[in-house]
């Protein structure tokens, strides 16, 4: 299967420094012919490697708000992470009409359906048979990482479908109903705060379909949505969303949802790997759900925001102050029970095993052993790869020449030139 | 074929680095392609042996000898031994100290774990001179 990836390199604005290089949490870039390049496989999209360039080469592959002229009706799906982005901003209300202004036709909080989800999550839980702890599939990065490194863990994530993809169908159908108009006359765009879920969109979990014409980023929405909202005198009253759904924006608001106290939640590459792998080593078994995120705070942390993730954490908690707990009901909607859950399995994806045919990897990584013996072990990554182990991996691979170790070649030329000399 | 051979200096000093010579066994176990159950028992096994050296015995070698029909783990150290094998080998017998408890180890369930989770458990161990386990895990 070919994978689309949402992060994507910039070669002009490129200068073949490491620092994506040491940075990406699975080891995914590499530096050849003086240029970052992505191991399509490998990578979960997590947007670490546009966090951290320091000459903004990385990027984030997103629609742009032009696209919304293909369209007869269009439907606005805003992230919980969109409301932390605003200062002075009282209620969400004057995003959801800014939106409209924007030539948005409708809006439908994204915050309802997760809602919706928390509803779903908390009837799982309470089934005997649940596996626990039941894994967040919010994060469609630590989804990934699950799938190409956590075999043993894919029973246990939530089979529903995302918040969007749930509010994407309901958005779409009431939009039908209203307008009579046909489905591809109505474009429904999410507007996201992380590249991860770009990729979500078009590869989602557990499921072929999606309703989501286009998905937005925050950055891009932000400067015409400030100036739109600028205008508005008293806005119309549009948000239907409570409480736990806005929440879904920061680290714990999913897990808080669920109304139990035997929950994890956390946040940030390095903490996801490390419960990831004491879940795996059986370690907390006595845990009903674990919420998981890539970025630093959730949501808000994604790289497609404009705020500081705790300014916008901290803005979520004002402007979610007067809501009700949750305003969103299973039964208040059409969908079926079935449109709720994922219909196609999450399979394991092997990529990061050395070969699918055990002798030969047991082979390879003696190889691998003999050529970490002669390397530095400095980890300079000046070869490209992120370290010495990688680089040896990369060799036997055969996507790398051992010559491409700088310390080796400097020593191999000490070595000719006392042979000169002597 | 050779066996592949992975060999760790556990440090018996710093209690949370505990574990990590597990943690990698179960990595490279991974990008083999062994079945998640034979993963499991081995980071099990290992890390109960582990833990054990650096509660016990300040620490010592683990040793991992991979194979496509089985893994050996060594785990050897030059701790106080075990004076009565037999009795350490029953489930909530511990001598380990209260500090330890605290963390939420200790509750005498380390070899027995070992044990049920292995296919064969050699324990050598002389009082005063070192223990030493041999874990044989058939794949």
């Amino acid at each position: 299967m070919e994978y689309f990836h949402s992060v994507t390199l910039d070669p002009e604005r490129c200068r073949g420094c490491i620092t994506c290089v040491k940075r990406c949490p699975t080891e995914a870039i590499r530096v050849k012919d003086g240029k970052a390049t992505i191991i399509k496989e490998r990578c979960i999209d997590c947007g670490e490697c546009i966090r951290v360039c320091p000459h903004r080469a990385k990027k984030a592959v997103y629609d742009k708000l032009s696209m919304l002229d293909q369209f007869e009706y269009k439907v606005a799906l805003p992230a919980p992470a969109l409301f932390g982005q605003y200062n002075n901003l009282e209620n969400v209300d004057y995003i959801l009409n800014g939106l409209l202004d924007l030539g948005f036709d409708d809006v439908f909080e994204v915050a309802r359906a997760a809602e919706l989800v928390s509803e779903c999550t908390r009837l799982k839980l309470a089934n005997e048979d649940c596996p626990k702890p039941l894994i967040s599939t919010a994060c469609p990065a630590v989804v990934r990482l699950v799938r190409v490194r956590f075999p043993k863990l894919i029973p246990h994530l939530l089979m529903v479908r995302a918040p969007v993809e749930i509010a994407a169908s309901i958005a779409r159908r009431e939009a039908m109903e209203a307008t009579g108009l046909p489905s591809e006359k109505i474009g429904v765009f999410f507007i996201s705060p992380c590249p991860a879920k770009v990729t979500a969109v078009r590869q989602p979990l557990g499921t072929n379909i999606t309703d989501i014409d286009g998905v937005l980023a925050i950055s891009d929405v932000y400067k015409p949505l400030l100036n739109a909202m600028n205008k508005i005198q008293h806005p119309k009253t549009l948000s239907e969303s409570g409480l736990t759904g806005i929440s879904w924006a920061y680290t714990g608001g999913e897990a808080t949802s669920l109304l139990r106290t035997k929950y994890l939640a956390a946040d940030g590459m390095e903490n996801v790997i490390k419960i990831l792998e004491e879940i795996e080593d059986e370690k907390l078994q006595d845990l009903d759900f674990v919420e998981l995120g890539a970025c630093n705070s959730g949501c808000v942390g994604g790289c497609l925001n404009i705020e500081n993730p705790y300014i916008a954490l901290t803005r979520i908690r004002q402007v979610r102050k007067y809501m009700p707990v949750s305003n969103n009901r299973i039964k208040d909607y059409t969908l079926s029970p079935e449109e709720y859950l994922c219909d196609k399995p999450v399979e394991y994806d092997p990529v990061l095993q050395l070969d699918l045919d055990l002798g030969r990897a047991m082979q390879k990584m003696q190889e691998i052993q003999k050529i970490e013996k002669i390397l530095p072990g400095i980890d300079c990554a000046s070869c490209g790869s992120p370290s010495c182990h990688t680089f040896a991996v990369d060799v036997v691979e055969g996507s790398a020449d051992i010559s491409d170790c700088l310390i080796l070649l400097k020593k191999q030329l000490e070595e000719t030139k006392n042979d000169e000399c002597s | 074929m050779e066996p592949i051979v992975l060999n760790y200096q556990v440090d018996g000093e710093d209690f949370s680095t505990a574990g990590e010579a597990s943690s990698a066994v179960k990595k490279a176990l991974k990008q083999l392609g062994f079945s998640p159950d034979v993963i499991r028992r081995v980071a099990i096994a290992m890390y109960e042996g582990e833990i054990n050296m650096v509660i016990h015995a300040d620490g010592g070698e683990a040793t991992a000898e991979i194979s496509q029909e089985e893994i050996r783990i060594i785990l050897a150290d030059r701790g106080p031994g075990i004076k009565d094998i037999d009795l350490a080998m029953q489930e909530g017998y511990s001598t380990a100290p209260e500090e330890v408890r605290n963390l939420g180890f200790g509750a005498g369930m380390g070899l027995p774990n070992i044990k049920k989770y292995s296919d064969e458990l050699k324990i050598e161990s002389t009082p005063g001179v070192g223990t030493t386990l041999r874990i044989l895990i058939r794949t």
